[in-house]
């Protein structure tokens, strides 16, 4: 299968503190990935790094057969080809939902408006708020923002979408509004990257799942593997703390 | 000990006392009639006045608004790491701390004689009075509003940066299209109080002889040895202003707010869970 991001030696340090050590994984085309592991093992910081939010300390990322990490290439032309979705939605204030999809496609792929706007909402119909065109992020509930949040990276037809713990800051109820939202766009074929609390999402929606553990990873297989059969005792502990 | 002491010390009080009390009786009628003479008199020349004050203090304030923004958006380029770029940003944040610092913490009626006079010395003649006024407001508000800025930018949160960054924009167009827009909105009250300011510091300008409104009034002041009553005018004036302008921003940041509420589009209305829903709710 053809890897679309290869991780190679992946370390981040910040300061004396060493948050990444060698991480080495890659994410296939169509593949739904999920990262779980515990509050400060580095997952953020790794899908954090995948799109250079942050600059990694060392290692490589082969994206498409070549290293962004080369002093050559440029950080805003390799983003266009991540989606990335976070924790605390980060919509753009000043547009309305639909502006919110529109603004990265005119600006930054040169899209035409009308173009922008059509694809746009397909995406929003996607998520189901297309009905919420003009309304401005303030107005909207928590999962609502989620959902935008996700048409706005598709709108950007990214190669790969990432995302953050995208429930973590939503109150219960709306947890599985944007989980839906989620396993159906993992039955699109589309390659995610998915970093998680959810483990019965993770294990239903997920191709491949990969532990974290103090900056390594610990171990990674199919969901059956994790779950049912972990071969590591730190797995074990961690799914037993979990799920209980 | 000097005349006036020796009148006062040897006069009679309660002559003294009565004297003044009526004087300002029949003052109280005079001053009033006074100061409808002077606005029936002077007024083209207050309104003039008037109109050179608000020209220097709006375009001061529009010209520093933009010198903040600018220096706003450069203060808060990300420094590159290494490189002849991470040398030149270091440069240009310095002089323009300088600049900020400088213009902050120095009197603006010593900045405009430096300016005028120094320009005066340099090139060997003297500024339109009027452009010069502009100048020294505008880099004067340039100075604060780029410490305004600065605020403003920061308080729009680094996620929405962030989430600009990560579809693929580069710092200006992030600015530009999501960070900008919020910082005009954010400072828009501390903008209008700085053209409210700039209003009535426009005053201290009359050093340089720019016939703004306070150099006008000094004027019909001393022909007509009317101070209070010149100055009373004016006062109402620069209030009238000053408010009028109060009014005029809070109108531009209600409109900048939108509407309260959003208008949902026809379609979602038809979904069958919406008309399920409303059925059970009748
Ligand atoms: N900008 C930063 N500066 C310094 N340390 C940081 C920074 N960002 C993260 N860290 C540290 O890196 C470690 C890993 O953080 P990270 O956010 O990646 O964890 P996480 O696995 O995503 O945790 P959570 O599940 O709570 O989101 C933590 O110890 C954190 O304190
Ligand atoms: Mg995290």
């Amino acid at each position: 299968m053809e890897a679309v991001i290869d991780i190679q030696g992946l370390s981040k340090s910040f300061g004396s503190h060493e948050v990444l050590k060698d991480i080495n994984f890659s994410v296939n085309k169509g593949e739904v990935v999920t990262i779980i592991g515990s509050s400060g093992s580095g997952k953020s910081t790794l899908l954090r790094c995948v799109n250079l939010l942050e600059k990694p300390s060392g290692g490589k990322i082969i994206f498409n057969g070549e290293n962004i990490l080369d002093d050559k290439h440029d950080v805003h032309q390799y983003r266009k080809n991540l989606g990335m979705v976070f924790q605390q939605f980060n919509l753009f204030n000043n547009h309305n939902v639909i502006g919110n999809c529109v603004v990265g496609q005119v600006k930054v792929l040169k899209r035409s408006k009308e173009d922008a706007e059509k694809i746009a909402m397909k995406y929003l119909k996607v998520v189901g708020m297309d009905a919420y065109v003009n309304a401005k992020p303030r107005q909207l509930s928590g999962g609502q923002k989620q959902r935008v949040a996700i048409a706005r990276a598709l709108s950007m037809e990214p190669d790969v979408m990432l995302f953050d713990e995208p429930t973590s800051a939503l109150d219960p109820e709306m947890v599985g509004e944007v989980l839906k939202v989620m396993k159906e766009l993992a039955g699109t074929g589309l390659t995610m990257l998915i970093v998680t609390h959810e483990m019965e999402f993770a294990r239903e929606v997920s191709d491949r799942v990969v532990f974290m553990d103090k900056g390594v990873i610990a171990e990674e297989g199919t969901p059956e593997q994790i779950f049912n059969q972990p071969a590591q005792e730190r797995t074990k502990e961690f799914l037993k703390r979990t799920l209980k | 000990m000097g005349y006036a002491d020796a009148a006062t010390s040897s006069g009679d009080a309660f002559i003294d006392r009565a004297r003044r009390l009526a004087f300002l009786q029949g003052g109280a009628t005079m001053t009033l009639e006074w100061i409808f003479r002077i606005v029936e008199q002077y007024w083209p020349m207050f309104l003039r006045g008037a109109g050179i004050t608000l020209l220097i203090a709006l375009i001061g304030t529009v010209l520093g608004g933009m010198i903040g923004l600018l220096a706003g958006v450069v203060r808060t380029i990300p420094c590159p790491e290494r490189g002849v770029k991470r040398y030149l940003l270091k440069t240009i944040n310095f002089i323009l701390s300088v600049y900020i610092e400088f213009f902050r913490g120095t009197p603006m009626i010593v900045q405009a004689m430096v300016i005028f006079y120094g320009a005066a010395l340099a090139f060997g003649y003297h500024m339109n009075p009027i452009i010069a006024g502009v100048v020294i407001v505008s880099i004067n508000t340039g100075a604060y509003m780029a410490e305004i800025v600065r605020g403003g930018i920061i308080s729009v949160d680094k996620g929405q940066y962030e989430a600009a960054q990560a579809i693929g924009m580069n710092h200006i167009k992030t600015m530009i299209n999501v960070v900008m827009p919020q910082v005009i909105r954010n400072i828009l009250p501390a903008t209008g109080n700085q053209f409210i300011i700039n209003i009535k510091d426009t005053a201290v300008l009359s050093v340089i002889s720019i016939s703004e409104l306070f150099f006008v009034t000094k004027t019909i002041a001393g022909n007509n040895y009317r101070y209070f009553e010149a100055f009373f005018v004016v006062c109402i004036l620069y209030f009238i202003m000053t408010y009028t302008i109060t009014l005029i921003l809070r109108y531009i940041e209600r409109r900048m707010d939108g509407p309260d509420n959003y208008v949902m589009t026809a379609n979602q209305i038809d979904t069958a869970e919406d008309i399920k829903r409303k059925n059970q709710g009748m």
